[in-house]
């Protein structure tokens, strides 16, 4: 089974499915994916492997960046290669706007393989992580569903306001997790278990059934869901 | 590909192939599907098209018709399974795009304009373009498919 794969969310919309009910699905461009690096217990003490999401033009990026992702004439590499050592394998492919990994023995895996959509062939249910639309500073009834106080009955400016945080002389203080107006949003959040409703090799994308977090063209990192039943 | 062609590509085989060519004023007659049990029967629903709104997938209809004296409003999404066919029984002459206006209005008050035969040429000249556009979008659907 595959680890995962990154992608772009590219919106929602609705299907029919057989029995002609309307589902909520969301669109994801899911790779292609460049494989960087494989990391072992041996060398980095955990497994993973590295994957890399949408070319970025090569003058746009660091040296460090390109000698990431293929072979550049160096120093070290000479050095390297006076010693005899083997060279570090790379990708060889164009440098990465997105660079994450994923934690697990990447079994069969190898540096430069390219993983398409193809890789959730068979898998029903996918974990899907992104960042939150972020909103700011968020009052308590956006932030955590307060209901406000009365429009009328003498209620004066503070419609929107929390009311009550605590006691009075006993305890004598607000309790630690008080839940207050701040920033909302902008998070990382994960939603697990969403049901795969398509797979589209040809387009690369993946669809599911309800919403992921982000906004269109937010960066998504898809997983098989670990999620029991 | 953009966000509108990946959306078409997700789209499109939940689009029906042939939906026919109806106006907000129309007085249609909807053949609804309804399954009861392991039964299916065709039921029809008859009244004025008074709203149209989304697009791809998500297009709807509302349907409004007076019922014993009392308004009834049925909304159908235009590509789902279950409307099994609109067929377009009378043509009005009306000057907007949603006739919610109708809500407020009892008896006669409710009678639209109808489109009299000589009086089709508008219409027929919206559908020919409406039909034009269709079969552009289903060239570029080809192209980009083949």
């Amino acid at each position: 089974m595959a680890l995962g794969i990154l992608g772009r969310k590219v919106g929602m919309t609705q299907v029919f499915d057989e029995q002609g009910r309307a589902v909520p699905v969301t669109v994801v461009q899911a790779g292609p994916c460049h494989v960087l690096q494989v990391r072992t217990l041996e060398r980095d003490g955990y497994e993973a492997i590295q994957v890399g999401y949408l070319d970025m033009p090569r003058h746009r990026v660091s040296r460090a960046a390109r000698g990431h992702v293929a072979q550049l004439d160096s120093k070290g590499q000479r050095k390297r290669a006076a010693a005899g050592l083997q060279p570090i394998p790379k990708a060889n492919c164009e440098p990465k706007r997105y660079i994450r990994e994923f934690r697990g023995a990447g079994d069969g895996l190898s540096v430069g393989q390219v993983l398409s959509v193809e890789v959730l062939n068979g898998v029903s249910a996918v974990d899907v992580t992104a960042t939150t639309k972020g909103r700011g500073f968020a009052g308590v009834i956006k932030r955590h569903g307060f209901s406000g106080q009365r429009a009328t009955h003498g209620v004066k400016k503070v419609h929107r306001h929390p009311g009550g945080t605590g006691c009075n002389t006993s305890p004598g203080r607000v309790v630690p997790g008080r839940k207050m107006a701040g920033h909302l949003g902008n998070v990382r959040r994960t939603v697990r278990n969403l049901k795969v409703v398509k797979i589209d090799p040809q387009a690369d994308l993946l669809v599911v059934r309800g919403a992921i977090p982000g906004p269109n063209g937010g960066l998504v990192i898809v997983r098989p869901s670990n999620k029991v039943g | 590909m953009n966000k509108q062609e990946l959306m078409a590509a997700v789209e499109q085989p939940c689009l029906k192939s042939e939906v026919p060519y109806f106006e907000v004023g129309d007085t249609v007659d909807i053949h609804c599907r309804i399954v009861e049990g392991n039964n299916e029967r065709i039921q029809i629903f008859n009244g004025v098209v008074i709203a149209r709104s989304g697009s791809g997938t998500r297009e709807m209809f509302t349907v409004r018709r007076i019922v014993q004296g009392e308004g009834v409003e049925r909304k159908f999404p235009l590509h789902s399974p279950f409307v099994a066919k609109i067929e377009v029984k009378r043509a009005a002459i009306v000057r907007r795009a949603k006739l919610y206006y109708l809500r407020d209005r009892v008896g006669k008050a409710v009678r639209l304009r109808e489109r009299r035969p000589d009086q089709m040429k508008k219409r027929q000249n919206r559908e020919a373009f409406w039909l034009r556009q269709q079969a552009a979008k289903s060239q570029k659907r080809s192209e980009t498919t083949a």
